[in-house]
């Protein structure tokens, strides 16, 4: 089992917590996932690793609500344990095996889309650690889902945020501050990273290909064991097929397929939407309205 | 009785047995048993069945106890060779191996000693047998990665010579193939699998569990870090194989590993878990192996039509003619000399229909079977919502490319030794499928006794 020794709603349906899985915080890098079961039922739901401490040995997940066993999940309190933690999976983020002296010369930009900016943090918190400066923009719907913003500030060179409704900051999308930053003030980035949701993921790289700015992107499609098993998560890279455990799950943005992965990511839809309400619903579930055709 | 016919086993109804997940075959009871055993003739030198059994298994002399009722005198016979009998009894190719080689098989019918050692091993659970732990331990630490039958059967060995045997599983479940791949209906989880990795834990072993080694931890790091002394790698072959056919990514093309694992890992045959599988209403099943028929009966259990499309004829089917019988009989459709050319999908990217081409056979190709040659212009379409891959695996190479001094072959096999799976890199032995590619369980359970072999010498040296 591992125990959770912190659980804290950061947004709504934006949870984040600390669990302790010794192995996978002694070795886990940025841009590495984990996946965790909740118990014997439970589906092996992959999630990008928020942070880590290889001296308490805990690792840091946060997820969004966006079917039943992420509701389940939701519902973990401190001292409770996940029954499965496992990890770390992935290749870690391309500047942490690269040479130190080569990534310090790049111009890095991070762009974060709402519960994406989970996965940005520990990225631009190694950067922080190896002496670089980056900027970071961090997109949300509203005030309410920006988070991790205090502990992004402390990390980021500068950090830009920006709503799509403009309730904090500015009013935009994460494509609109890409824009002004390059094109108005002029500023020079070599490589960005952009992690959140797939759509606004494509977005963002098809403004980057006009800007000529090369772009990593982390996709988190369906999965099930995340060691290459099974090849749920396959993608199409340029001409080539990829899996996302283990190949990814950052890729070169300008030549992953969106349109594919998007499609793929709604293989089981109807059979979570089905599973959703009959979590929410909980015994009233099933009262003969006939719509569901029933749980197969 | 007709000596020269098997006792017949009792099996459930074809047709009742499509639509659930229990097991096929219920095995022998004890009379049917024993009167099975006295079938047998006991050859007193040189049994040729033993010689065909990979981990050499005292097959007389266990068929002796049972036929005289001993039925525990029989398992302990039998867990001297083997830790897994009641999987073995279950999914071994007999035919071509102990019963292959049988006497009695020369004129009428072999003895069924895989039904007898199912027998064996569900009355031996059933009635309390525990194997014997070694009094204590000699202090040397052993690290075998894998649960699967290669990594199990070569941490009984280990343990049972006085070892201390940790497993590391990468999974959340331990077993391997037997617990991910083969499905319920042939190989029941609880009673069959977890019991038997019980009773290999119950010989001193210890599990970890989500444990991925190459990631969470190297080889590397467990010989300098952790003091294991040497390890056997049993890691299998888990990584699935696509054609490269347009169409292949579309909603509803799974490989027989996603779907198995879904069902047989996940449970999402059952309403009480939460992984979700694909329910089709006609599914294509490509391939003709052992996995082809388990991944073609399991959607035809969730309710499918299933074909099975396959390249060669029936007669080159690499599936066990037991398994194809048992499809056969339930109702799944063979689609012979027939290849899959494009998947074909609709507006929203699902499977619609999958676009085939007749075949013929040729000359004999490399693995001595009729190469299948295109027959032009023959190409049709078939209509089915979703394609199932069973083309084979290859090994993962996540421990291979993190492992130095631990060579590879070009198809990403781990270098080994047969007769003790010696690899490469000194204190590091490998076999089962990390080593062969895919293959069956009871060679990958020899390899696990070889690699035990192989260490024990390796230790005793030291």
């Amino acid at each position: 089992m591992y125990k959770i020794l912190k659980s804290e709603k950061l947004a709504d349906k934006i949870y984040l917590m600390d669990v302790e899985a010794p192995r996978v915080a002694r070795r886990c890098q940025p841009g590495e996932f984990v996946i965790v079961k909740m118990d014997e039922v439970g589906e092996r739901i992959p999630l990008t690793i928020c942070d880590y401490s290889r001296e308490k040995g805990t690792v840091t997940i946060v997820f969004q609500i966006v079917g039943a066993s992420t509701l389940k999940m939701a519902s973990l309190k401190a001292g409770d344990a996940f029954q499965d933690f496992v990890g770390p999976l992935g290749q870690p983020s391309e500047f942490v095996t690269d040479d130190l002296e080569e990534v310090k010369k790049r111009k890095y930009l991070f762009v974060a889309g709402g519960v994406g900016t989970a996965p940005v943090y520990p990225q631009v918190k190694w950067m922080r650690e190896h002496g670089i400066d980056v900027d970071v923009i961090v997109g949300a719907k509203n005030k309410d889902l920006v988070i991790l913003e205090d502990r992004m500030k402390a990390v980021s060179g500068n950090l830009f945020i920006t709503t799509d409704d403009g309730s904090y900051v500015r009013k935009g999308m994460v494509t609109d501050v890409i824009k002004d930053l390059v094109e108005v003030q002029g500023k020079q980035y070599d490589v960005c990273v952009a992690i959140g949701p797939m759509i606004m993921m494509k977005f963002v790289c098809k403004l980057t290909k006009e800007l000529n700015l090369p772009t990593i992107v982390s996709l988190n499609p369906i999965m099930v064991d995340g060691t290459g098993m099974c090849g749920a998560c396959r993608l199409t890279v340029g001409d080539q097929v990829k899996f996302a455990c283990v190949d990814g799950p950052e890729f070169d943005g300008h030549l992953v397929d969106f349109d594919q992965a998007m499609k793929r990511q709604q293989m089981y839809k109807t059979a979570e939407g089905r599973a959703m309400l009959k979590a929410e619903e909980g015994d009233t579930h099933h009262g003969g309205c006939g719509h569901c055709g029933g749980d197969n | 009785m007709d000596i020269l016919k098997k006792v017949p086993v009792r099996e459930q109804d074809p047709k009742v047995r499509a639509t659930n997940f229990e097991e096929v075959c219920y095995g022998y009871n004890q009379e049917e048993a024993m009167e099975e055993a006295s079938r047998c003739l006991k050859c007193k030198n040189n049994a040729k069945c033993m010689g065909g059994c990979p981990v050499a298994i005292n097959i007389p002399g266990f068929i002796k106890e049972v036929e005289e009722g001993n039925f525990m005198k029989a398992a302990e016979i039998i867990a001297e060779s083997s830790a897994l009998p009641a999987v073995c009894g279950r999914v071994c190719p007999q035919e071509s191996q102990c019963e292959g080689q049988c006497i009695r098989g020369i004129k009428g019918e072999p003895i069924s000693i895989g039904k007898l050692e199912r027998f064996v091993a569900d009355w031996s659970r059933e009635n309390g047998f525990v194997p014997t732990k070694p009094e204590k331990t000699n202090g040397k630490k052993v690290a075998v990665i894998g649960s699967g039958p290669a990594g199990l059967t070569c941490a009984g060995d280990l343990a049972k010579m006085g070892y201390e045997v940790t497993i590391f599983e990468a999974l959340h479940e331990p077993g391997g193939v037997l617990t991910y791949g083969i499905p319920e209906f042939r190989l029941p989880k609880n009673s069959v699998v977890r019991h038997e990795v019980e009773n290999v834990k119950k010989l001193g072993v210890s599990i970890e569990t989500n444990v991925i080694i190459g990631k969470s931890v190297t080889i590397d790091q467990l010989l300098d870090e952790e003091g294991f002394q040497a390890i056997f790698i049993g890691s299998g072959a888990g990584l699935p194989k696509f054609m490269g056919i347009p169409g292949e990514n579309a909603n509803g093309v799974f490989s027989a590993n996603e779907y198995l694992t879904r069902n047989n890992l996940m449970k999402a045959f059952r309403d009480d878990y939460d992984t979700p599988i694909m329910y089709g209403k006609k599914v294509a099943v490509v391939g003709g192996g052992n996995v082809a028929m388990d991944a073609a009966r399991t959607a035809l259990r969730l309710g499918a039509e299933v074909h099975i499309v396959y390249r060669r004829s029936e007669a080159e089917l690499p599936a066990r003619v037991e398994e194809v019988h048992h499809a056969k009989e339930e109702g799944v459709i063979f689609n012979l000399l027939t290849n899959p050319v494009e998947i074909l999908t609709d507006e929203n990217d699902w499977v619609r229909g999958m676009v085939v081409r007749k075949m013929e056979l040729g000359e004999p190709d490399a693995s001595g079977r009729r190469r299948p040659v295109e027959v032009p212009g023959s190409d049709f379409t078939i209509e089915v919502d979703t394609v199932i891959m069973s083309l084979g695996t290859s090994p993962n190479p996540l421990i291979s490319s993190t492992t130095k001094g631990l060579e590879t072959n070009k198809r990403k096999c781990i270098i080994a030794e047969e007769h003790s799976g010696k690899t490469t890199k000194e204190g590091v032995y490998a076999g089962g499928d990390a080593v062969t590619g895919a293959a069956t369980v009871i060679l990958a359970m020899e390899a696990g006794k070889a690699g035990a072999k192989g260490i024990h010498e390796y230790l005793s040296g030291k």
